[in-house]
């Protein structure tokens, strides 16, 4: 029960939070059932390059396309190719070194319309270590953050787990295809002061006071048989008394 | 009934977050200092012979009035800051000071015994060009103002304007000076560079134009910087180029050229390259100048000349001289003259202006300070002795803002560092330990010989302390006696030492002059200044701790990183910050402009930090760099990261350390500049400790904070302006991995913001442009019920992102800067320190800043002492941690730990400095002042004493028994 209650807790107040995982949920969603077919029209794709060298010396290769959907949901969808041969054993060989694996994205607005306008410049690029990509068995997540206006800013990359132990990985099972969550995420807007539900709570508290005539009851008015009570209490004990209490002063 | 509990629930976290200072604790920890900047008018009142006032103007847009006597300030009225404020003029007449500010704006007249205005007139637009006291038969009884294209004349006593006239062909002619002699009329003199000089008359009465003539002077270009008017009208100008000197009278209707003296025929030269420069005198406005003048033709060559009967002849050579100025006492006028006398002392020397005799026994030493600059104006102040013969007392300015108040024979009677109206930033270092405390100290540090000599070395030094003790126990019990007042004890940079409780540190200032200080936090006294020369007007400052006192015998070193603003291009200053003397250690060059600098937690075998420069092709330098530091900067390389943010493309970096000390680009996050631009990042402060981990709810499980040290707050703000479309944006990056961990935007909003990053949250300001107001806002971050990794954190392996709480609120009053209240271990609750322009730091419980605060009132919320939710930020009065002693124009907040976990230090700085403590919740670890010692001990001995007669009387008892 106690649980419950704060989970309901963190929920209402974690509504920012909220907002934002139930859109990349969405994206989750997309990315699973989508295949080529489900495609909109109105999106285009960009290239998820990605590099991993032993000599640390990034050399961007193609890694898959992004589906990007504009409009108000920005949904995205993720197709990739599976690592070949050569590639798992670079990976490797860079996970031991405990190398880099980065990837990059270039830059473009969400926006078809502003595609045109301006032509994207440059690439947006973050990493994991390599080691860390391998023992998760190519399990990422990737998010790509855009500003208000649609342009994506950053892209960043985790993986679950994000550890790196040293575990021995089966290079021809867990090696061949990512298991990616792609989402995007667009900037939440900042609370303003509530002055609204404040003044409404103030309100109704008011009106509860109004409604209630025993609030409006002075002191006396309420606890007027205790006090009554109390005075008839002191006097009969204090009458009661008086012969001895005299005797004891003198 | 829950009303009632709300309002119970506020004023119980009232009662305990209330920090206001008694009135007998005033001045006891804190100390307050006003200054007012770099002088550009001084004026001594010469009204009554006792006066001890001094007028002066200055570039910080502040009017003020000193006690020359003491150097203290009797008033001071700090204007606008900007154009809007700016001093043009400073005229005295008798009691009344006539300014006029803000390039014409305002013509302000001010009593100067209690600062008063007497009364302030708008003049009409137009940019300012000069004013002037104008006489009528003996009496001053005008002020004019020339503006671009009018001139103006106003009624000295009521303000009132007795006439405004247009200047004759003014988008040609460029007006530039009023000349009046006192004899009705009003000459004002303008310019047509290269071409010819224009003189208008103005009658007094009615502005009319009585004459108007123009005399050819190709060779001249401005008017101000090259003449002056001497005698009964004479026009007086000097040119380089022709190395001559051009006389005209204004008012003789037969001379129609100038009359051309050459410089060589009073066997004068021009030095190549130098702008001469003419000083005249004239004492009284209503009546012509004097026919004395000074002509400066080098950087240390002055010369008295006299103009008489339509010829030039010198009075009196002084060469070498730096510096030359009239004064006037009564009828006499009088010539102080400035010159070397060895490499650290300068004469100055009084002569009769009018025959350039010296007058006898008037000679001051000046002694120029070895650490500051050169003298660069000198203010006479004379005065008539009883005996008839002139006195005078000089205040010098020196290039680093000194300001010093001489009298014979060279007494310093008082001076003032205005260049601490400007600090740039500072940091606050401990002191060191005493000459025993660190003999001790010594002890563990060295070697061992021995057992023997071991136990030798400690007993002798454990007697030194005891010595030590005893000594400072007999000085307790010595001043005891002694009335509390007498006790003050100078401090001076040997006596300096740590106290108990680290509460007294070395304040370091940097100033904008370039000027450094060494301030001893409890009394504010300047302990050390250094000046250092040629420092670019636009430089900017980074001052680095890179060893504290703690390791000792190595003395504490700080850095100093001056970049100029422009080429980028730096250069290190290493001192040490106890007694700022130079370090000599040497110093890597930096012939590339410095993009980021980085300080390690790696040490040297020094116990230096180390400091890492990245420079603009992202090669590193690192300071230190003895093979030691660079062995350790190969064996973490791979674990050194940085970014840097370049605010002009929108574009973040982050930077890997490689092992050959070269970087390579790992992230990059670009912020279309288009959209926003960004404003601000800031990371967290190093020295900072967080003691909880995460926060105990109201069902007694805990929120995990998220504490990452290496996230990123980057403000932005919009630009496009419009109220409905502006806003600020602020993205939370993690700075190794450049992974951002939240955006968030606040709508219509717009800059300046002021923003405070530390432990797990984010606090700003901004101005909402839909409501017009201030408002704070709040994110809080924590990782959620459960921590991913609760031995260390790693941004490399934090797979979740944070959970983000926000709120907002209004806070009712603007503000100009924001810090946090800082603590040794971080265990006392945070405060946040708000400066605002009404020159009081306020106090606001972080408690108040709250995202969690709720909306209702609930079980648990009270469990855990969460304010109900209110939109209004309070302000309470008992709040201000500086009663009444404003800060004006506060810019900056520094918050400093203290030994004692419950303080927290704070220096407040802007056109004045403030130094206070701050208690957070209260002062948990320290007994009250007012705490009765008395009390206590006689219940202590009391008790003692009845246990001890109670015993003895048990056992007269028992034995009573044992006999019975």
């Amino acid at each position: 029960m106690a649980m419950r209650r704060v989970l309901s807790l963190i929920l209402s107040v974690l509504s920012t939070v909220t907002l934002l995982w139930t859109q990349s949920g969405e994206c989750n969603n997309g990315r699973r059932s989508g295949d080529a077919g489900d495609t909109d029209l109105s999106g285009f794709s960009v290239p998820l390059e990605h590099s991993f060298e032993v000599d640390d010396v990034p050399r961007f290769r193609l890694r898959g396309a992004l589906q990007l959907k504009g409009g108000k949901e920005n949904g995205v969808y993720l197709s990739q190719n599976q690592l070949s041969e050569k590639d798992r054993i670079t990976l490797k060989d860079v996970a031991a070194a405990d190398g880099l694996y980065r990837v990059r994205v270039p830059r473009v607005s969400l926006q078809v319309d502003r595609q045109t306008e301006r032509p994207s410049e440059g690439y947006l690029t973050t990493f994991v270590r390599a080691c860390a990509l391998v023992e998760s068995h190519l399990s990422d997540v990737i998010t790509l953050h855009t500003d208000v206006s649609g342009y994506i800013i950053g892209i960043s990359i985790v993986t679950i787990p994000g550890s790196c132990r040293g575990i021995e990985v089966e290079d021809e099972v867990d090696l061949e295809v990512f298991n990616t969550t792609i989402s995007v995420v667009a900037p939440v807007t900042a609370p303003a002061p509530e002055t609204a539900p404040f003044i409404e709570r103030m309100e109704q508290e008011m009106e509860k006071k109004g409604k209630n005539p025993q609030e409006q009851k002075s002191f006396f008015a309420k606890y007027w048989y205790l006090i009554l009570g109390g005075a008839v209490f002191l006097m009969a004990t204090s009458s009661a008394q008086a012969p001895p209490g005299g005797a004891q002063q003198s | 009934m829950a009303w009632l509990v709300v309002r119970l629930a506020i004023s119980m976290s009232l009662l305990y977050t209330a920090s206001a200072v008694f009135e007998d604790q005033v001045g006891k920890f804190d100390w307050r200092q006003q200054f007012i900047g770099k002088v550009r008018f001084a004026l001594f009142d010469t009204h009554s012979q006792a006066s001890k006032k001094l007028l002066l103007a200055t570039d910080k847009n502040v009017f003020a009035s000193l006690n020359s006597r003491t150097g203290d300030l009797f008033w001071r009225h700090v204007d606008k800051t900007g154009p809007e404020g700016h001093i043009d003029a400073l005229l005295m007449y008798g009691q009344d000071a006539v300014v006029v500010v803000g390039n014409g704006r305002l013509l302000r007249s001010w009593e100067t015994t209690v600062g008063g205005l007497k009364w302030e007139t708008v003049l009409d637009t137009g940019s300012f060009q000069a004013a002037a006291l104008v006489g009528v038969q003996d009496f001053v009884k005008y002020v004019a103002v020339l503006k671009k294209s009018a001139i103006s004349l106003h009624d000295l006593s009521s303000g009132s304007e007795i006439w405004v006239e247009n200047l004759p062909d003014s988008d040609s002619v460029q007006y530039q000076t009023i000349y009046s002699g006192g004899n009705g009329l009003v000459l004002v003199l303008g310019v047509v560079p290269n071409s010819h000089i224009v003189i208008v008359e103005y009658k007094i009465e009615d502005g009319e134009i009585m004459n108007k003539k123009s005399v050819e002077a190709a060779w001249m270009s401005s008017l101000e910087s090259s003449c002056a008017v001497v005698s009964s009208g004479i026009l007086l100008c000097v040119d380089q180029i022709t190395q001559s000197l051009y006389t005209l009278p204004l008012q003789s209707a037969e001379q129609t050229e100038m009359r051309q003296i050459h410089l060589q025929t009073l066997d004068l030269e021009v030095v190549s390259g130098f702008r001469p420069v003419l000083t005249s005198t004239q004492p009284n406005p209503a009546q012509p100048p004097l026919s004395e003048f000074f002509l400066q033709l080098s950087p240390d060559h002055h010369i008295l000349l006299q103009f008489k009967d339509g010829l030039i002849a010198p009075l009196r050579d002084f060469n070498p001289a730096y510096l030359a100025a009239f004064a006037t006492s009564g009828e006499r006028t009088v010539a102080a003259v400035m010159s070397p006398k060895n490499d650290t002392a300068c004469s100055i020397n009084l002569f009769s202006a009018d025959t350039g005799r010296r007058h006898l026994d008037t000679t001051i030493i000046y002694h120029m300070d070895p650490n500051g600059g050169k003298p660069n104006r000198l203010y006479v102040h004379a005065f008539l002795k009883k005996d008839d013969s002139v006195g005078y007392r000089v205040m010098v300015q020196t290039e680093d803002l000194a300001l010093t108040f001489l009298q014979q024979p060279g007494r310093v009677v008082w001076m003032r560092e205005e260049a601490l109206a400007d600090v740039v930033t500072m940091e606050m270092v401990d002191l060191p330990f005493t000459g025993t405390q660190a003999e001790l100290e010594g002890e563990f540090g060295k070697k061992a010989d021995g057992l023997l000599p071991m136990v030798l070395k400690r007993l002798s030094s454990q007697f030194i302390l005891l010595q030590a003790w005893l000594a400072h126990l007999w000085k307790l019990f010595y001043d005891a006696r002694k009335p509390r007042s007498s006790v003050k004890n100078e401090v001076t940079i040997d006596v300096l030492s740590r106290d108990e409780f680290n509460l007294q540190k070395m304040m370091l200032m940097v100033t904008a002059s370039g000027k450094l200080f060494g301030i001893d936090s409890k009394s504010g006294t300047i302990l050390w200044k250094q000046y250092l020369e040629n420092i670019q007007p636009n430089s900017v400052f980074k001052l680095i701790v890179q060893r504290t006192t703690a390791h000792f015998p190595h003395p504490p070193q700080c850095t100093l990183l001056i970049k100029n603003k422009d080429t980028g291009l730096g250069s290190l200053y290493v001192f040490n910050p106890i007694f700022g003397k130079k370090s000599q250690i040497s110093v890597p060059a930096l012939p590339r402009p410095i993009l980021q600098t980085l300080l390690l937690p790696v040490i040297d075998q020094d116990y230096a930090k180390v400091l890492l420069l990245i420079d603009d092709q992202y090669k590193v330098t690192a300071f230190p760099s003895t093979k030691n530091v660079l062995q350790q900067l190969q064996d973490t390389a791979s674990s050194i990261f940085f970014y840097l943010v370049d605010s002009s493309q929108g574009k973040l970096s982050g930077f890997r350390l490689r092992k050959d000390l070269s970087t390579e680009l790992i992230w990059e996050v670009v912020i279309p500049t288009e959209v926003q631009k960004i404003v601000a990042v800031k990371g967290k402060r190093a020295n900072e400790h967080v003691h909880s981990q995460g926060r105990v709810m109201g069902d007694r499980s805990v929120l995990y904070k998220y504490l990452n040290p290496n996230l990123l707050a980057v403000i932005t703000e919009s630009t496009d302006t419009h109220q409905e479309r502006s806003f600020v944006g602020i993205i939370l990056i993690d700075g190794v991995t450049g992974r951002i961990v939240h955006e968030a935007v606040q709508r219509k909003a717009r800059g300046p913001v002021h923003f405070v990053h530390s432990e797990n949250w984010v606090v700003y300001v901004y101005w909402n442009s839909k409501f017009r107001r201030n408002e704070f806002s709040v994110l809080e971050l924590f990782e959620g019920a459960e921590l991913y990794n609760s031995t260390v954190f790693s941004s490399l392996d934090r797979p979740h992102p944070p959970q983000v709480l926000q709120q907002s609120y209004i806070f009712p009053a603007p503000i100009n800067t924001l810090e946090a209240t800082l603590t040794e271990k971080g265990i006392t609750s945070r405060h946040l320190l708000v400066g605002l322009p009404s020159g009081n730091i306020l106090s606001l419980p972080k408690l108040f800043l709250d995202p969690r605060r709720p909306e209702m009132v609930s079980e648990q919320s009270r469990e855990e002492n969460l304010i109900p939710y209110a939109p209004e930020m309070p302000i309470r009065e008992e709040w201000f941690i500086n009663y009444n002693q404003t800060v004006s124009r506060v810019r900056g907040i520094y918050t400093a730990p203290s030994g004692l976990e419950s303080t927290c230090l704070v220096v407040a700085y802007g056109l004045d400095i403030y130094q206070s403590r701050v208690f957070p919740s209260k002062q948990f670890d320290v007994l009250k002042d007012d705490y009765d010692y008395i009390l206590i001990s006689s219940v202590l001995f009391g008790l003692f004493f009845a246990t001890m007669i109670s015993k003895r009387l048990a056992e007269v008892k028992l034995l009573n028994r044992a006999w019975r």
